[in-house]
């Protein structure tokens, strides 16, 4: 049997692929912060606070309500969505002829207000979600025990990022987006919603935060930190993609989970680390990230 | 000659019906802990209110010492935790710091009392290194260490037949401390260690690390961490199947908030250390009760039960001295015998470490729980002498 670094083959399959399962959150979650960025220009800080609202959503769904986790995937999208379109309605929306700065100051002051109301009314340890029982147990690949939900994450999240994709580069509602992004006032010229479509992209951007937030409950603990602690590695995921490149976002999510996940093998210390290093590594090469088109 | 003896009489009169006449002592207590991040509910904002309640058991103010609480939020940072103690101590007159969970923060912050000659009692930390190496005359180290906890939890899994032993350690002081002290201990009663992986703290995802521990097919998967970490990882091990293969779980430092947190159906059977259960006696039922009602419905964990008792504790030194001299009111807390409801009677030694029984717990079964809190049954107790090291091996060079 031959070994890599005096790692196992096996075990390295193992290790490669919970990376793209880690990899398929990171992807996800800047995948909506690549569409509100791209066609609104902002920088959305709340996206942490959004996901970890998905989450809440879940479990007060199953606890308050009754609705299991199937309930949960569309009602957390659609709720926390929702609370989206509000607060892009009622204050990003007077910021939007400001510098990109204002944005992100008013969406962290945001981020922060609704983690500590959170923090405030469940504490910080967390609340117990379980895994629903469809996707309970799990496969033996040889190589190693793959959690039937794990797989179930991977699979989830590629779809979504897939028909995201596929909506806004190749439908003619993507066109329009696209379209009030470019000019606005041409576009509106030509009877478009313009300001609905921004409201409903930044809803739909968040939404998708939600998602991740629901899919990471089972297997997360669920407390108000839980975003906190991974927007930050989310936004250097954007960075390294290129700002506002959709397909860039979702390939970078993947590979990045990847590393992550091999250099937890091989030098665990620094996992937390390797992210921020390629980052700075990708602007010194490349400014505008690995997808993005130099302005 | 009228005047001057009204004068005198009227200064007199107002002297003893002054409380400065009963000599009123102020006491400034700080409360120094995580606030917002993963340890806020097991020490937090309820550590206050356990201070709170130390101040009204003990009838400060009818025994004319007159007590300020102030808290703030060290957010886990050794930086941060170190600016607020230096502004606490140099500028706004505190006399103690209290709790300073997060060891790193705790390491710090004990070295910044010493420095200014003022007393810390810490509760929420766990590097056994407060009261060993790195000890001072300035720190007591109340509610539990590393290694008693390495002692209680790997003590008895190793005599359960657990014999080697693979950990993950969160990545600073506290988990460093723990997997050392587990280490010798597991060692001395004849287990192996067969390998460590440090995690970045605090974690989300441990699975990556769960599954290299799988791959030592160490009998114990000793959990060197605390609090989100802790639950982060047993929620990630009863998914990648790691205990129904057949490996077991060792949780060397796991709160009874962690418990709830993770719930009955995902932690039970898990074999735990503490040094206080509210649901111990009618006494722990009592107090935890009426800090429950404060608390929002949350019981206190070891860390805010510590809190209370070594608040309690300093206040009867200063009551019995009469005085906040650091150096007298410090010898008079090691020299008197701790009693207080909580941890019961015991006593301070020479290097700060605050000596009480341990206990083992065990998690129970959702089926044996009668109520949300209703956690844990007891399995053992560990006698103060046996749970705590042994004074001479401290390397405290406050021991002679």
């Amino acid at each position: 049997m031959f070994e890599l670094l005096g790692i196992p083959p096996q075990a390295l399959f193992g290790q490669v692929l919970l990376g793209l399962i880690n990899g398929s959150f990171y992807a996800i979650l800047s995948l909506g912060l690549a569409v509100i960025f791209g066609l609104l220009n902002i920088i959305n800080f709340a996206h942490g606070a959004q996901y970890m609202m998905g989450a809440f959503v879940a479990w007060m769904a199953l606890n308050y309500l009754g609705l299991n986790y199937w309930f949960a995937l569309v009602l957390a999208p659609i709720v926390v969505g929702a609370v989206g379109v509000v607060i892009e309605r009622l204050l990003l929306k007077r910021i939007s002829h400001l510098d990109h700065l204002y944005g992100l100051l008013l969406t962290f002051g945001l981020a922060l207000i609704i983690q500590g109301l959170f923090r405030n009314q469940y504490g910080s340890s967390g609340l117990p979600y379980g895994i629903p029982p469809q996707l309970a147990g799990g496969q033996n690949l040889g190589f190693m025990f793959l959690p039937n939900y794990r797989a179930w994450v991977i699979v989830a999240s590629l779809a979504v990022c897939l028909a995201t994709w596929f909506l806004i580069e190749k439908t003619r509602l993507g066109a329009y987006l696209r379209a009030a992004t470019e000019n606005p006032t041409l576009t509106q010229a030509f009877g478009i919603n313009v300001p609905l479509l921004v409201t409903l992209t930044y809803g739909f951007g968040v939404a998708l935060a939600a998602f991740a937030g629901v899919l990471a409950a089972p297997v997360y603990s669920v407390n108000p930190n839980m975003g906190g602690d991974l927007i930050i590695v989310v936004f250097a995921v954007v960075v390294i993609g290129g700002m506002g490149s959709i397909m860039g976002a979702i390939v970078t999510g993947f590979a990045l989970g990847l590393v992550e996940g091999l250099t937890k093998v091989f030098y665990p210390e620094a996992s937390s680390t390797v992210i921020f290093v390629i980052m700075v590594l990708v602007l010194l090469v490349k400014p505008a990230g690995l997808f993005g088109r130099p302005a | 000659m009228k005047l001057r003896t009204f004068l005198a009489t009227g200064a007199l009169a107002a002297l003893l019906a002054s409380p400065a006449f009963a000599q009123q002592i102020s006491v400034k207590a700080g409360v120094l802990n995580d606030r917002s991040g993963i340890y806020a509910d097991l020490a937090g904002e309820g550590s206050v209110i356990a201070a709170r309640m130390a101040v009204e058991d003990f009838k400060a103010a009818e025994k004319g010492i007159k007590v300020e609480i102030v808290s703030a939020d060290h957010q886990n940072k050794p930086d941060v935790g170190s600016t607020i103690a230096r502004q606490w101590y140099d500028q706004d007159g505190v006399d103690l710091i209290l709790d300073v969970p997060t060891s790193s923060v705790a390491l710090a912050v004990s070295q910044i009392t010493k420095e200014k000659n003022k007393i810390n009692i810490n509760s929420g930390a766990g590097a056994s290194d407060l009261t060993g190496k790195a000890c001072n005359a300035n720190t007591i180290h109340w509610t539990y260490d590393t290694y008693a906890l390495a002692q209680g939890t790997g003590g008895a899994m190793v005599k359960a037949g657990g014999d080697t032993w693979f950990f993950l350690t969160a990545d600073y002081a506290f988990g460093h401390a723990l997997e050392r002290d587990a280490t010798e201990i597991i060692k001395k009663a004849g287990g192996k260690v067969l390998g460590s992986v440090k995690t970045p703290f605090p974690g989300t995802d441990f699975s990556s690390f769960l599954l290299q521990a799988q791959a030592s097919k160490a009998k114990v998967i000793g959990l060197a961490n605390a609090g989100s970490d802790t639950t982060n990882a047993i929620k990630q091990a009863g998914e990648f199947g790691i205990v129904a293969g057949g490996q077991k779980l060792a949780g060397l430092l796991v709160f009874v908030s962690d418990v709830h947190a993770l719930g009955l159906q995902a932690a039970q059977g898990l074999v735990l250390t503490e040094s206080f259960y509210w649901d111990r006696d009618d006494q722990t039922r009592a107090w935890s009760q009426r800090f429950a009602k404060l608390n929002n419905g949350k019981m206190p964990t070891m860390v805010q039960a510590g809190v209370y008792a070594g608040f309690l504790h300093y206040l009867k030194a200063v009551e019995a001295t009469k005085s906040k001299d650091t150096a007298t009111v410090m010898a008079k807390m090691k020299e008197m015998p701790t009693d207080d409801p909580l941890f019961g009677k015991g006593s301070i030694r020479p290097n700060g470490r605050k000596m009480h029984d341990m206990y083992l717990y065990e998690v129970k079964k959702p089926s044996e729980s009668k109520g949300e809190w209703d956690l844990y049954k007891q399995i053992a107790v560990l006698p103060a002498e046996q749970a705590f090291q042994p004074l001479a091996e401290t390397g405290c060079p406050l021991v002679k």
